[in-house]
């Protein structure tokens, strides 16, 4: 960028307005600098805000085409219409093509609002970036006997577990597919390396050992904003129920005033 | 480099600060919709799974 304005006299405007070659340089490369302050700047609100705006449109249409998916909070049921729950071996989905939209994640403690699809697999540019939840491909399917393991982005690309450090002990997560409701509690979080693939072992933090019962665990990113470490949620399968039977008490209306949420 | 462009450009003043600006969100939109998600996934701080 040259400092000086346009000369009055033409005669010697050439010679006026070249400004130090040295002088020149600096200016264009300050220019180049502020420009690409300006991008990361950019980067950082398409990060945080437009990949959110993006993929909340996007994860609510899949839920939403799923067909299937409950997403309205449900009547609080009668206390004698309750129905007893099921504690026994529930029926297990078969594992679908990857990028397949398999099942919901309903979490009350985030709001009854909290639906987000759960897809197969974890890879980011086909699952997790744009349909949410991804579901470790070879770990159990929801209700299995094994670890049902479910990967999601916290702080971008609609955030599915953002509020992942909220969650206490007990707490239900409600995995709905086609035909059945499996209600998980929380039983422990933690906080582990990358490479802790032990979380996600069909026992969850003991590889060797063969499972009896059916755990979920979520793994997200953390700390927010950083890939550090991870955070990690397990849960054990507490009752299942055909959806053909209603919706699960945990999702009924007021039930997170009833929880203690 | 930005004088030059302001030299560069026809017509009055508010005429180039209608071409600046629609510069601006051409460069803006080329920049969310193929420029960052390109480079989006090379960014470290995004990755949430256990792997080894």
């Amino acid at each position: 960028m040259t400092s000086t304005r346009e000369p009055v006299a033409p005669a010697d405007a050439g010679a006026r307005r070249r400004a130090p070659v040295g002088a020149v340089v600096v200016g264009v490369l300050g220019e180049l600098l502020i420009t690409l302050g300006v991008l990361l700047g950019l980067f950082v609100a398409w990060q945080l805000w437009w990949t959110d705006v993006v993929a909340d449109g996007e994860q609510a249409q899949v839920v939403e085409d799923l067909g299937w998916a409950v997403t309205e909070a449900a009547p609080k049921p009668e206390p004698e219409a309750a129905p007893e729950l099921r504690r026994d071996a529930a029926p297990v989905p078969a594992e679908p093509d990857h990028l397949t939209t398999f099942a919901t994640l309903q979490v009350p403690r985030w709001g009854p609002d909290y639906v987000r699809p759960i897809s197969q697999g974890t890879s980011r540019r086909d699952v997790l970036d744009v349909l949410g939840l991804g579901h470790y491909e070879g770990t159990a399917m929801p209700g299995a006997i094994g670890n049902f393991a479910v990967a999601g982005h916290r702080t971008t690309y609609g955030k599915p577990l953002n509020r992942v450090e909220e969650l206490q002990v007990g707490d239900p997560l409600v995995v709905q597919t086609q035909d059945t409701w499996y209600v998980y509690r929380v039983t422990e979080t933690q906080v582990v390396m990358p490479h802790q693939v032990e979380v996600i072992a069909p026992v969850p933090n003991q590889p060797e050992a063969q499972p009896t019962v059916a755990t979920m665990t979520l793994t997200t990113c953390h700390p927010m904003f950083s890939a550090r470490e991870r955070f990690i949620v397990h849960a054990v399968l507490d009752h299942w129920m055909p959806v053909a039977e209603g919706v699960p008490a945990e999702l009924a209306v007021g039930a997170q005033a009833a929880g203690g949420a | 480099m930005y004088g030059w462009l302001w030299r560069t450009l026809p017509g009055p003043a508010w005429v180039r600060v209608l071409i600046l600006l629609a510069l601006a969100a051409a460069v803006v939109a080329a920049c969310f919709t193929w420029v960052f998600p390109a480079i989006a996934p090379h960014m470290p701080f995004n990755d949430i799974t256990v792997d080894e």
